[in-house]
């Protein structure tokens, strides 16, 4: 079939453009700039050239955020993800029920994030908060703020608190968008509650998984609000993220140059990532299209 | 208009003036020879033109990256290598 194009339709963009170039274009280019040079302050750039990221990428310090970055992010995903499923099964599919339970859902999502860290920082503590307080009281030798164990437990906690939410809401939109033929099918053909789970609700829920997935890994790998709120990165490095680390870097020591390489490197990996998720949708929706058609 | 925060340098702007560069050409091309439509090649995915230049732009940062990170500061080995991976790159992805 022959399409008609439209290329005036270009113009239509440059608004957005503009906007994006203001917001996120300059300030790329800005940090590029100020990776390859350093300051000291007063505008005045001396020129670096690749030490910057040289420095970084043989800075044990920059692995081992990166590291329990990722760390971090797996062990959200692999909580979050199943239990958004979970939740999402059990949530009631009509009546009352259905507007109480999405209300509660979305509850968590709407609070802002350093109000989040800030709950979950009283909280957890062994004085005055009821978590800290009552695990005390039981027997657990619970401190967030001296036990690092403690500390990454409270974050991870945190977040599963904050964000499976979003995981459920996903999930639910998927799953009450299968027609009730499926079912009817399912039913007939006596499927236990595992087959039907497995070979209709899980492979008509994928696209929407694949979201939960890339938003929760890119937000999870991204974070600094939440923990920097509760623990500052403490105690020691123990939940020092790669986002808290280039924080310290560029506003705490003012070493500009190598936050910014480092910056450029975080960015590129989020990039990377980014892209490997986006191909793997859009193909799997193609690949599922074409099954479609040919089905 | 006083751009000095910016703190721009003789060698971040040629970067940046290639890429627009690159960007420009590829409109060119598009324009002059049609083509741009997606095609399956070694990664079993459609690309275009655009996908193949995003790779190669891409993957060319990580193996700077990997070049400074592992061999040493002397880049241009580097940048004739991402040379012949974008090349590769727009015949085979």
């Amino acid at each position: 079939m022959n399409k008609t194009w439209n290329n005036k339709a270009w113009f239509m963009v440059l608004p957005v453009l503009f906007l994006v170039a203001i917001s996120a274009i300059i300030p790329l280019m800005t940090v590029v700039n100020y990776s390859v040079q350093d300051t000291f302050g007063n505008n005045e750039f001396f020129w670096a050239g690749a030490e910057w990221f040289e420095e970084m990428l043989t800075s044990d310090r920059f692995w081992a955020a990166m590291g329990r970055n990722l760390l971090f992010s797996g062990i959200v995903l692999l909580i979050e993800i199943p239990l958004g499923i979970l939740i999402a099964l059990n949530m009631p599919k009509s009546g009352w029920g259905v507007p109480v339970c999405l209300v509660l859902m979305a509850l968590p999502l709407l609070i802002p994030w350093n109000v989040v860290g800030t709950i979950w920082q009283v909280f957890g503590r062994v004085d005055i908060g009821l978590l800290g307080y009552a695990l005390r009281e039981v027997g657990v030798d619970y401190n967030y703020v001296s036990d690092p164990f403690d500390a990454w437990v409270t974050v991870i906690v945190m977040d599963v608190w904050h964000w499976t939410s979003l995981v459920v809401l996903l999930c639910y939109a998927g799953l009450v968008s299968i027609p009730d033929a499926y079912y009817q099918a399912a039913k007939i053909d006596g499927a236990s509650r595992w087959a039907v789970f497995r070979y209709i609700q899980l492979p008509k829920m994928n696209r929407v998984l694949l979201i939960a997935v890339l938003l929760r890994f890119m937000d999870s790998f991204m974070i600094y609000t939440e923990p920097f709120v509760v623990t500052g990165g403490g105690p020691g490095n123990s939940t020092t993220f790669l986002s808290i680390d280039l924080v310290k870097m560029a506003v705490g020591q003012f070493d500009i140059g190598p936050a910014a390489a480092m910056s450029i490197i975080y960015f590129l990996i989020i990039l990377l990532l980014s892209w490997v998720f986006y191909t793997v949708m859009t193909n799997y929706d193609a690949a599922s299209d074409g099954e479609r058609r040919d089905g | 208009m006083d751009l000095s925060w910016m703190a721009w340098t003789l060698p971040t702007a040629i970067f940046f003036g290639t890429i627009l560069l690159l960007l420009v050409s590829m409109a060119v091309w598009e324009y002059v020879s049609p083509g741009g439509n997606p095609r399956v090649g070694v990664l079993r995915f459609e690309t275009t033109r655009g996908d193949r230049l995003f790779v190669s732009l891409l993957g060319s940062a990580f193996i700077h990256l990997a070049w400074l990170g592992l061999v040493g500061p002397n880049l241009w080995w580097a940048l004739a290598l991402s040379v012949v991976y974008a090349i590769g790159v727009f015949r085979f992805v």
